[in-house]
């Protein structure tokens, strides 16, 4: 294709679609928001209207009491994350969204397995599960065990397809939030 | 001084001299600062006439328009020209009162949370919470309303605070650190695109909204001009490009013309500018323009590759990036004689497809005819504020507006009922223009009250009443597409339009006979007060040519 600054016959043809494109992997997006009344209703709001889901989200403080951070992962093989992230920035109390990529940022997620264990054998084996995923064991009852597992979204899917046989009669996740890894500020 | 007082300095200082709304229970405190602010307000008989009129003043005059509401009910009467406000982005502030703030939460008496309600519908809104944030808040409300793509803010001011004592200082700028609109346009971009055009052997260039609201009417003229450029604009974008020059091709979509259609439908490249690719344009998406690439200019990043993926994208305000536009095109140098055969192709289309309609040899009034008899009896020159239906095409067909702001309709909401809050607004922005709102008799009734507003304030509109005794345009659907099912569509003979323009005090006419028509409304035009002209048109008229619903710019019929 020409340059811009050149005088240089530009054929139409090679011109090449910007925006609008469905990526195929999930997204992380950073969300730095005003600490303002409202501020999540009009997000979840605005995913709502334009028909994108939200498949995890995290809110909390930053170290700036009138900023939150909110993270947030969308599936972009279902919404065109450009479409996303440029309505989210029409929002005037959204200051700066980033959209994390994967390799270079860490991502972790909490989640407390409630595990049914009706014998000796079943707990030792839960147990150990959680030892092989660093979990660790927050409860126990007669008949059950309550396990906390920290990591990426994987990981916890790994773990629950291990505990799964046992008879899972609870899981509860946080939803994942993420900083961007080395010097750089999310 | 008090919260309300404070309000009133603000509003001053942001430029506005008329305001339009209702009084009531939670907001009496403004009220109160408003009988001697010096400031012009408009009593409106119900809360969506002042925020439609709000909406007219805004669309006219290009400033931004101010409505206010009290709590519960009247704010929720807003909530209709907030919608409007916000798919036409049109500038305007919503001033509504809440219910004091130990009622907030109790189902208070005339309680209603209107900024929960209207989130998904304003450009931005604030609750108040502290009487000191009032004046600050309200300079933000103006700021985002006019500037990058204009929109409705809501401003909801609980009346405890708006009577508290505050310390008042003239705010000089609003801190919004979310808030930064892009306006000036990568220059790289732009180069771009020139060359782009440069190469194009069959273009279009396609306006909308958002050149009437950069008000760059006169930069995209110029563009045009910069060579045989082929034009068309959206419902939105009329009268930015003059309907009686030979570049125009009319208006593209579901009731354009075929010219403007099948040009869209073969060009190589098509520049949006302003204009959104709304599905009244484009048809079935899949098949619009599908041998053009794309460039689109436009202040909201987030109309770039919504609809239509764009191959040149170019953020920021028209009137910054048309003038480089032009002057890069045009140090191309490019060749006009290649866009020779295309324009033969489209004055092909244009000689075979004119716009046109059966004429009767009788008294009967063609409601197409109506629409020309009205451009010659005001020379083409009045402000056109219209309802929503087969009416609003007409005269979106065969007005010819030639400037900006001179067409003021409902686009993207369709609200019916818009047509004479919005032209009592035009009105009071443009006293010295006639402003004739254009009818159908299945809207006018929906806000016919503001009649009396036009009476009670002098606000001489004229109101050219287009009856045919239908919901005509979903008459004509249920024709077209329904096995002529006519299910409540019929109007029936109420209410009588004169006596009941009498009724408010104005003039009323009726004229059945088309001998009468332009003289009529000539009388009309020549009355001191306000009138109503209770137009008898065909019944069963259809509008045409129609791409129907879901289908491509080839598929049109009639």
């Amino acid at each position: 294709m020409g340059e811009p600054g050149t005088k240089e016959v530009l054929n139409l043809e090679d011109l090449e679609v910007s925006g609008g494109i469905r990526t195929g992997r999930k997204h992380i997006l950073s969300i730095l928001v005003e600490n303002k009344p409202g501020v999540l209703a009009r997000i979840a709001g605005l995913f709502a209207r334009r028909g994108f889901n939200i498949d995890s989200l995290a809110v909390g403080a930053t170290d700036d009491t009138s900023i939150s951070r909110i993270t947030l992962t969308v599936d972009g093989a279902a919404h065109p994350i450009d479409q996303v992230t440029k309505q989210l920035h029409k929002l005037v109390h959204v200051i700066k969204i980033r959209d994390l990529e994967p390799e270079e940022t860490v991502a972790r997620e909490l989640a407390l397995f409630k595990i049914s264990c009706q014998d000796g054998d079943a707990r030792a084996q839960v147990m150990q599960f959680t030892e092989i995923f660093r979990g660790k064991t927050v409860d126990v009852s007669k008949r059950s065990v309550t396990v906390e597992i920290t990591g990426t979204d994987d990981k916890i899917e790994a773990f629950e397809s291990m505990v799964r046989p046992f008879g899972l009669i609870e899981l509860i996740r946080t939803g994942e939030i993420a900083v961007a890894r080395g010097r750089s500020a999310t | 001084m008090r919260a309300v007082d404070a309000i009133m300095e603000c509003l001053k200082s942001e430029g506005v001299d008329h305001v339009f709304g209702i009084p009531g229970g939670a907001n009496l405190p403004t009220y109160d600062a408003l009988y001697d602010a010096g400031l012009r307000h408009v009593q409106c008989r119900h809360e969506q006439g002042a925020g439609h009129a709000a909406e007219g003043y805004a669309k006219a005059s290009g400033k931004v328009g101010v409505a206010l509401a009290t709590s519960g009910p009247g704010a929720t009467n807003l909530v209709t020209a907030i919608a409007d406000a916000v798919m036409d982005s049109v500038p305007t502030v919503f001033l509504t009162g809440q219910v004091r703030t130990d009622l907030i939460g109790t189902d208070g008496f005339q309680e209603a949370d209107i900024s929960g309600i209207t989130m998904p519908i304003v450009k931005h809104s604030i609750l108040i919470q502290d009487p000191r944030e009032i004046p600050t808040a309200i300079h933000e409300a103006f700021h985002v309303a006019r500037s990058g793509r204009p929109g409705p803010v809501l401003v909801d001011i609980p009346q405890d605070l708006s009577r508290a004592d505050i310390p008042y200082e003239p705010v000089a700028s609003v801190h919004l650190p979310g808030y930064q609109p892009t306006t000036e346009g990568n220059i790289k971009q732009i180069r771009l695109a020139a060359k782009a055009l440069a190469n194009a052997r069959r273009p279009v260039i396609y306006g909308g909204g958002g050149i009437v609201n950069a008000n760059a009417a006169k930069e995209f003229r110029e563009l045009c001009g910069s060579d045989r450029f082929p034009v068309t604009c959206t419902l939105m974008g009329l009268g930015s490009f003059p309907a009686d020059d030979d570049q125009w091709l009319g208006m593209p979509g579901m009731h354009g013309t075929r010219t403007a259609n099948y040009s869209m439908d073969e060009a190589d490249l098509i520049v949006a500018i302003g204009a959104r690719f709304d599905d009244r344009v484009t048809g079935k998406l899949s098949e619009f323009a599908p041998r053009a690439k794309f460039i689109h200019v436009d202040v909201d990043p987030a109309e770039i590759s919504k609809n239509v993926p764009a191959h040149i994208p170019i953020v920021g305000d028209a009137k910054n990036i048309l003038p480089k536009l032009t002057a890069e095109y045009r140090a191309l140098g490019a060749d006009s004689s290649r866009l020779e055969g295309w324009w033969q192709r489209i004055k092909g289309w244009q000689e075979k497809h004119p716009l046109g309609y059966e004429e009767t040899a009788d008294a009967e009034i063609k409601p197409q005819y109506m629409i020309q008899a009205m451009f010659e009896a005001t020379d083409g020159q009045a402000i056109v504020t219209s309802d929503v239906g087969q009416h609003q095409m007409w005269a979106a067909q065969y007005y010819g507006f030639t400037r900006p702001r001179q067409w003021i309709n409902s686009g993207g909401l369709g609200t019916m009922g818009f047509g004479l809050p919005s032209a009592l607004g035009a009105k009071v922005a443009c006293p010295d223009q006639d402003v004739v709102c254009l009818a159908g008799d299945g809207s006018l009734i929906m806000t016919v009250q503001e009649l009396a507003t036009c009476v009670d304030e002098a606000i001489p509109v004229k109101v050219f009443l287009m009856n045919n005794g239908y919901l005509g345009m979903v008459r004509q659907w249920q024709e077209l597409f329904w096995d002529r099912r006519y299910s409540s569509v019929k109007m029936g003979g109420s209410p009588d339009w004169v006596k009941l323009a009498e009724a408010f005090g104005a003039r009323g006419m009726r004229i059945s006979d088309k001998s009468e028509l332009v003289d009529g409304f000539k009388e009309a035009l020549a009355e001191e007060g306000p009138v109503l002209v209770d137009v008898h048109v065909s019944k069963e008229e259809n509008c045409y040519p129609m791409i129907p619903a879901g289908q491509a710019a080839r598929d049109m019929v009639g």
